[in-house]
């Protein structure tokens, strides 16, 4: 396999690497050294890789094991509230209207408030699951985590962006 | 089924990974049930909105260039005469036949070499090399615990000239390691223990001590209790191999 090849399955990711990374570290500056550093990498480890597997598992894994060495990483992963997670029951939702009022308002600006807020395992998942849409399978593969973990950490991430939504409409509504 | 059975399942569905047998009959109880259906409305808005918000930093175009061209393949020699090329690629063919065996076990050892050699140099340049701060084995043994999944001995320090400064949570092969960083008149030694399945070319690496290629270090490499020792610095070949026949008596102890 040639740089040549490894270009070519390598930059159609690029975009959404350093959006990804952006996600992670919160930090422009600090996703570019992020993104040069997984490119770096992977390319060195080219040779490692298996041709007809999960190109795209394989370049994310890169980066997040790289994302979780650095000093942005450990200190997150620091954080990750220590809770059990393949023994929980997912809730329900409840009918309640406030979050759907603000979801059609399309403030974007608070649903990237609270996704930024959320700790990084329930960040990254939901990030691989909504917008990379990848399924719980490659989740699992990119994460180096059982698919019970994936589904017990989205349904996490998404209550917790749930209540937050509400708490948010709530406050609005009192304001207003 | 109740109603709270089929919402438990609900995101499955909306992720499309519900078992397709399940789908139809998920279809079926959406369409008739008003309450699960707001329900998944609701959940499809969240799904929307998270993906378009999701989809919101963009790199420069700058940024781009300058990691295509760090990637960027080398421009291929022509040749212009067809026969020169048809002889010297049956020539490597032969050659490789014979060697590439031996090529493909000696680029790996050094590719791991050079790996071990960067992650040396990368953490002693940064401004904080180690996350975990302490002189005391008893400190830094009992921080790596629950960040890989394998425990290993220090040696005790006491008697000889070698210092602790402390260590890190390293990788190698997207395989999580430990890091350590010895101090030893002013050089820095690295010790870095992996799993030896974990390393590729492991069972070629041996036992070995060596001064690679183009690096202006002394490495000591072996396998021991199912791990994968590498030491490495710019110290004497002396106090590298003395640090390494303390972490082999540690190991065996």
């Amino acid at each position: 396999m040639t740089s040549r090849s490894f270009e070519q399955l390598a930059m159609p990711h690029f975009e959404r690497l350093y959006n990804f990374a952006c996600w992670l570290t919160h930090d422009r500056q600090e996703a570019e050294d992020l993104v040069q550093e997984t490119y770096a990498k992977a390319l060195k480890g080219f040779s490692s890789f298996q041709p007809g597997t999960n190109f795209r598992a394989w370049i994310y894994k890169i980066l997040r094991n790289a994302f979780l060495t650095s000093r942005t990483g450990l200190k997150a992963a620091a954080t990750v509230p220590l809770e059990p997670e393949d023994e929980e029951q997912v809730v329900p939702a409840v009918m309640e209207t406030p979050e759907s009022i603000l979801l059609q308002r399309s403030d974007w600006q608070l649903v990237q408030k609270a996704v930024e807020q959320l700790p990084v395992a329930y960040r990254e998942v939901l990030l691989l699951c909504e917008v990379e849409e990848m399924s719980y399978q490659e989740i699992s593969a990119t994460l180096g985590i059982p698919m019970g973990t994936v589904m017990s950490r989205l349904s996490r991430a998404r209550k917790t962006l749930r209540d937050g939504f509400a708490t948010a409409a709530a406050a609005s509504k009192g304001v207003n | 089924m109740a109603c709270e059975s089929w919402k438990e399942k609900l995101d499955t569905y909306l992720d499309g990974e519900l078992p397709e047998k399940e789908i139809h009959d998920f279809d079926a109880h959406v369409r008739g049930c008003p309450s699960c259906a707001a329900d998944a409305l609701r959940r499809v808005q969240m799904k929307r909105a998270i993906q378009t918000a999701g989809k919101h930093f963009t790199p420069s175009d700058d940024f781009r260039r300058r990691v295509q061209q760090s990637i960027a393949s080398k421009p291929q020699r022509s040749f212009s005469s067809g026969w020169v090329f048809a002889a010297a690629f049956g020539l490597i063919l032969v050659v490789g036949l014979f060697t590439s065996s031996y090529v493909r076990m000696h680029s790996g050892r050094e590719q791991i070499y050079s790996e071990i050699a960067d992650l040396h140099v990368a953490t002693l340049a940064s401004s904080s090399p180690v996350d975990v701060l302490s002189t005391d084995r008893h400190t830094v043994k009992p921080w790596f615990q629950g960040k890989i999944p394998f425990s290993f001995n220090l040696p005790e320090l006491q008697t000889s000239e070698f210092s602790l400064l402390g260590g890190r949570v390293t990788y190698l092969d997207q395989t999580p390691g430990a890091h350590l960083i010895y101090d030893v008149r002013k050089h820095h030694i690295s010790v870095f223990v992996f799993q030896s399945q974990s390393v590729n070319f492991s069972a070629s690496l041996g036992d070995s001590s060596l001064s690679p290629k183009k690096l202006p270090f002394t490495m000591e490499t072996w396998a021991q209790g199912g791990l994968r020792y590498f030491v490495v610095g710019d110290a004497g070949a002396a106090d590298i191999a003395k640090l390494a026949n303390m972490f082999k008596a540690a190991a065996a102890s």
